[in-house]
């Protein structure tokens, strides 16, 4: 276990260094002349000469991608051009409201994908799997952008219920509509996945050996064939996750949502180049992390994988 | 999405998968053989292919995502004829007097936009835009995916290590957000949203095709065919790619549908498809303020996006399992 650990963490670190090497690799491609954006519009050649020396600009490549992850080390992430604050200060001003959201929406996937794919996966070609996997073709078939439009107009504007905005108030009934636009299509595959998994499981060896044994239906499900289909459920959930806390620009843009990834999106008017690269690399690292939990949790569950 | 190998040409027979006979003889001169393995290999595919289509013909909702797919591209080949207007025609009586948009009329079935353009014409033409996008991006992707896919899966070893840690790297980032750092640096245009879907698809096609190599590589007709003295790249191509053909074509096929969403997004956002081109995405972010007052701006083109979407899974799913049988 400590093996696969140390091995596990060792990967990370390269994929690390592999995703800053992209991110600063893009900084390069940016048009405009950094040295000349912090020196100003009006600034000297002088100014701007000296500014590029100070920004160590002037030295050669990999130097300066060094001096970058030694930077990246240090959690400096740069200066927005636009707030004129660290990058990282502006990311975490926004983070709360992303967790918010990231939380909602797997809310709802669990709530309502966890109860239809097993009721489907228990009756299959009955009524619950019939109209069940029929509508879940439809959440996967929406993008979220389109689910969110449609939330607010059926439901906050026809039904008047919940709200459309206003992050903040007292009572969260400004987070309803977005968690749910964000989980729909989320509870949709989490359906399909845990009725696939669960009717393989029903399947299993062990699970005919307890019911040749005389336990129930409902027993063998919940004792045997449920913790096993968690397993699977565990890793999307903690993927899910990861991607929710990069900021889901689809869902915080129509919601006017106060998240990372709406700040990312609104950086792009004024080529805020620092602030968006800073938002990859979190979000990156967010997906990462989130990605060796998932693992980590899943060699703890099973011990076939720690010995491979 | 896991794909299994399908059954490909020549292991087509449902009795456990009958590869096609390797000759005893373990002579180079033994290449002659090839050519009646060969026949043997096209009879069989031949029957694959019908069989498979025998399957498809049957199921329902494979024929409807078909016909879905088949509607939307004579749609968007024949928009000019189809559509009741130019797309960027701004009518003069295109909106109330008030400067609202026009509800639907049998003068514009889908009522106009908030600059009086006829919202029908507008859904119709941006279907080209959609699929172009989705199919060169999801071209593009599957052989950049194949490629990498079947050295990483062929070759093993550090090849293998290597590309698997280039795709992880790739996978960690968030591809909306990895789309607005490209945009901010190039400029929004088709070849840049085509350019961001295989930076964020090509990932997924290479895994598929390493796991499908992997297992291939393997198998007996493989190392028959290696014992005969085939080199490396015929073996790819003549023994190992025909198995793929299928999964790669179901793989392609869903992932249409994943990229449609996808690239409707990025334009939504202002990052995809640029404004001048009539397109599904950026309807909806052009008409949102009037979402309110007129719904059909932002559910006409949405139900675009749903149809097609519908339309490619749709047919993924039913050429999945025409195409593989052995699969559940």
């Amino acid at each position: 276990m400590l093996l696969y650990l140390t091995r596990r963490l060792l990967w990370m670190l390269l994929e690390l260094v592999g995703i800053s090497l992209v991110t600063f690799v893009l900084t390069y491609l940016v048009p405009a002349d950094p040295a000349r954006l912090y020196a100003g519009p009006h600034a000297s050649i002088q100014t701007v000469q000296q500014m590029r020396h100070q920004l160590g600009l002037d030295q050669p490549l990999w130097l300066q991608y060094v001096d970058y992850l030694w930077r990246l080390l240090h959690l400096d992430l740069g200066i927005s051009w636009e707030f004129h604050t660290p990058v990282l200060q502006a990311i975490l001003n926004r983070l709360p409201a992303t967790a918010e959201l990231a939380l909602g929406g797997v809310a709802f996937e669990l709530l309502i994908g966890v109860p239809l794919g097993l009721l489907a996966a228990l009756k299959p070609r009955g009524l619950i799997d019939r109209l069940g996997m029929g509508l879940t073709i439809l959440g996967i078939s929406t993008p979220p952008f389109v689910m969110s439009y449609l939330l607010i107009y059926l439901i906050w504007f026809k039904l008047g219920l919940f709200e459309s905005g206003g992050y903040g108030d007292p009572l969260p009934l400004y987070l309803f509509l977005p968690a749910l636009a964000l989980g729909l299509s989320g509870a949709a595959f989490y359906a399909r996945l845990l009725r696939t998994t669960m009717q393989d499981i029903l399947r299993a060896e062990y699970v005919r050996v307890a019911r040749a044994k005389g336990l129930g239906l409902h027993l063998v499900v919940l004792r045997h064939a449920l913790p096993n289909a968690f397993n699977v459920l565990l890793t999307q959930l903690g993927l899910d996750i990861g991607f929710f806390l990069a900021g889901v620009l689809v869902v915080e843009v129509p919601f006017s949502w106060p998240g990372i990834g709406r700040q990312a999106w609104e950086a792009i008017s004024n080529l805020d180049v620092p602030l968006i690269l800073g938002t990859v690399l979190f979000g990156a690292v967010s997906i990462l992390l989130a990605n060796i939990v998932v693992d980590i949790a899943y060699a703890l569950l099973d011990p076939r994988i720690r010995y491979n | 999405m896991d794909l299994q190998a399908p059954g490909g040409p020549g292991i087509g027979s449902p009795a456990g998968g009958a590869v096609p006979p390797a000759p005893p003889a373990l002579h180079p001169a033994a290449e002659a053989d090839t050519a009646a393995l060969d026949a043997v290999a096209g009879k069989a595919a031949l029957g694959y292919w019908r069989r498979a289509w025998r399957r498809f013909r049957r199921d329902r909702f494979a024929l409807a995502g078909a016909a879905i797919v088949l509607l939307l591209v004579i749609v968007a080949i024949f928009a000019s004829r189809i559509a009741p207007y130019d797309p960027s025609y701004e009518d003069p009586n295109g909106l109330t007097m008030l400067g609202a948009p026009l509800p639907p009329s049998p003068g514009h079935w889908l009522g106009t936009d908030t600059n009086g353009r006829d919202t029908l014409s507008r859904i119709i033409y941006g279907a080209q835009v959609s699929l172009l996008v989705g199919l060169v991006g999801n071209g593009l992707a599957g052989l950049i995916g194949l490629i990498a896919g079947s050295l990483a899966g062929y070759f093993r070893g550090w090849v293998d290590t290597a590309i698997s840690r280039i795709i992880d790297i790739f996978l960690a980032f968030p591809v909306y957000l990895l789309a607005l750092a490209l945009v901010a640096v190039l400029n929004p245009s088709v070849q840049t949203v085509i350019g961001i879907i295989v930076v964020a698809y090509w990932t997924t096609s290479a895994r598929i095709i390493r796991g499908q190599v992997i297992s291939l590589r393997e198998r007996d007709f493989v190392e028959a065919a290696r014992s005969l003295g085939q080199g490396e790249l015929p073996i790819l191509f003549r023994h190992i790619y025909p198995h793929i053909l299928a999964t790669l074509v179901v793989y392609i096929t869903l992932s249409i549908a994943s990229t449609v969403v996808f690239e409707s997004g990025l334009t939504y956002l202002g990052v995809g498809v640029p404004h001048g081109t009539p397109s599904w995405g950026g309807t909806i972010s052009d008409n949102q303020q009037a979402l309110t007052t007129a719904p059909w701006l932002v559910f006409g083109p949405g139900a675009a996006i749903m149809l097609t979407v519908l339309g490619f899974n749709l047919l993924g799913d039913g050429l999945r399992d025409a195409l593989d049988p052995y699969q559940e």
